[in-house]
């Protein structure tokens, strides 16, 4: 989401470092952001495919929930009232991604929550961590102490040479495995360190104090297999992958199963489970997880070459008056060289190979529904 | 042969009563990278100003506006197979659409190269 407000833009640690590199710059989140390096959307996104990307994602918010009772397990049950995942199962050194429910069982924002060993490391949305903050300490204050870490930056560096770059700043990264998540110095560095990301790609997120942010993103690019990527590569790089951009592909009005998210909620938090439920807007989310829901969200592809983009409104055929749901993202996916998109469908049209029909001024182009992601994801697992 | 252009980043080569009509290479460069281009049908009878082609970089479709008023006589075919020449070749090879011209007293509203060359500085 942009912010809509006339509020000066905020800067991130890296700002400097992007205007140096040639970046175009856009207002993202209340953020003064690159969406673009000079060589482009396109070479950025294969780039990251083939070799690394590193991005500025210092824009979302990092938190720690220290348990009051010194005991993690306590920041975890906490926690559960707020998102239908299972976070005392979340082993030592772990990193799992959630999403906090409303009583609608609508999304309030998604995240990824580690366990530190002696507390929680939660990275929410820009847009949303101000809500987020205030949506935890309305609902955990008394069993944590909740600090926002808004004095570090966090830098994902992602591709299949992510970890070889990685691993000449920090030995041990190369030991993680996918949702390893930690302190681990980098180049003399106290660091956060896991090994996830945005992009479907191997990769890692690093958390680094601010004042030490634009030495080590320097180091990572004195690589040269490694390029800095704008917010443009991002999104097409998450659309391949099949993933939720919040505020877009989810938000209040979607539940988790709408969203075909039903894979990130544990059996354990649902209907039967030792720890069923207890989370906000359970009974519809338990319910829909039994059930099922009456749209959901799917992975299209657009015969031929012309994009279809956030808004465009879907119909079951090329000629029906009554529109069945709209795209929720969509664009060019440079590694497939063809459009592609998300959006939802009644469930009964959201079928693997069912053909529906996007409104493109004034045109019905027909879309394939097909199984995401769509470009296959490389994580190190 | 003279070349004008439009505050929208049009170019207009005029040979004639035919207009050969291309995005600038500004235009492009701000674009990024194209990946598709809509063109319109042959025959087609255009309005200065009326929406004519869309061309769609990897994040963002934007509209290309029609400089001047009259019918399209012929498209860029090579654009629908190789959208990047619009990157590589916006001033050549990768021309748009040719508009038989209505009313040449609209080219007088035109930019020269060197008033184009103050516009985007």
């Amino acid at each position: 989401m942009l912010a809509s407000d006339n509020s000066p833009l905020k800067q991130t640690p890296l700002h400097a470092l992007h205007l140096a590199r040639g970046a175009r710059m856009v207002p993202f989140a209340g953020y003064d952001m690159p969406v673009q390096y000079t060589a482009g959307v396109l070479k950025e996104h294969l780039h990251t495919r083939s070799h690394a990307g590193l991005f500025d994602v210092s824009h979302m918010g990092q938190l720690a929930l220290r348990p009051r009772s010194g005991k993690v397990a306590d920041a975890a049950l906490a926690l559960e009232k707020l998102v239908p995942q299972d976070i005392l199962g979340i082993a030592p050194g772990r990193q799992r991604y959630a999403q906090f429910t409303n009583q609608d069982g609508g999304l309030l924002d998604d995240l990824m929550v580690a366990n530190f060993g002696d507390h929680l490391f939660v990275v929410v949305n820009a847009a949303c961590k101000d809500e987020d903050e205030a949506h935890l300490r309305a609902h955990l204050s008394d069993a944590c102490e909740i600090v926002s870490l808004a004095d570090r930056a966090l830098i994902a560096l992602q591709g299949p040479k992510a970890e070889s770059a990685l691993a000449k700043l920090c030995a041990d990264a190369v030991a993680m495995k996918f949702m390893d998540a930690g302190p681990r110095r980098v180049d003399g560095v106290d660091c956060f360190v896991s090994r996830s990301g945005y992009t479907g790609e191997d990769g890692f997120e690093i958390s680094v104090p601010s004042d030490k942010a634009e030495a080590l993103a320097t180091a990572l690019l004195d690589n040269p297999d490694v390029l800095p990527i704008g917010l443009g590569a991002r999104d097409s790089l998450r659309l391949e992958a099949g993933l939720c951009l919040y505020g877009h592909d989810i938000d209040t009005t979607t539940t988790p199963v709408e969203g075909a998210l039903e894979w990130s909620v544990q059996k354990v938090r649902r209907n039967g489970g030792a720890r069923a439920g207890g989370f906000q807007g359970a009974d519809k989310i338990l319910a829909q997880l039994t059930q099922g829901a009456s749209r959901r969200r799917a992975g299209l592809r657009p015969d031929g070459r012309a994009p279809v983009r956030e808004g465009a409104v879907l119909f079951a055929d090329a000629t029906a008056a009554e529109p069945i749901g709209k795209v929720t993202s969509g664009g060019f996916g440079p590694s497939l060289n063809a459009p592609v998109a998300m959006g939802y469908l009644p469930t009964s049209l959201a079928a693997i190979g069912t053909t529906v029909f996007a409104e493109v001024r004034g045109q019905r182009l027909p879309l394939k529904v097909v199984a995401m992601p769509f470009v296959a994801n490389t994580y190190k697992r | 042969m003279t070349t004008l252009y439009t505050s929208d980043h049009e170019w207009l080569r005029i040979e004639g009563d035919v207009a050969t009509i291309g995005i600038t290479d500004y235009a492009q460069s701000q674009l990024g990278d194209v990946v598709f281009v809509e063109l319109p049908k042959v025959g087609r009878s255009l309005k200065k100003a009326e929406a004519a082609a869309v061309v769609e970089s990897v994040k963002a479709a934007s509209d290309v506006y029609a400089p001047i008023t009259g019918e399209v006589v012929e498209v860029n075919e090579a654009l629908a197979a190789e959208p990047a020449l619009v990157n590589s070749d916006a001033g050549g090879k990768a021309w748009f659409f040719k508009l038989k011209i209505a009313d040449k007293s609209e080219l007088g509203g035109l930019m020269d190269e060197a008033a184009y060359a103050a516009h985007t500085a």
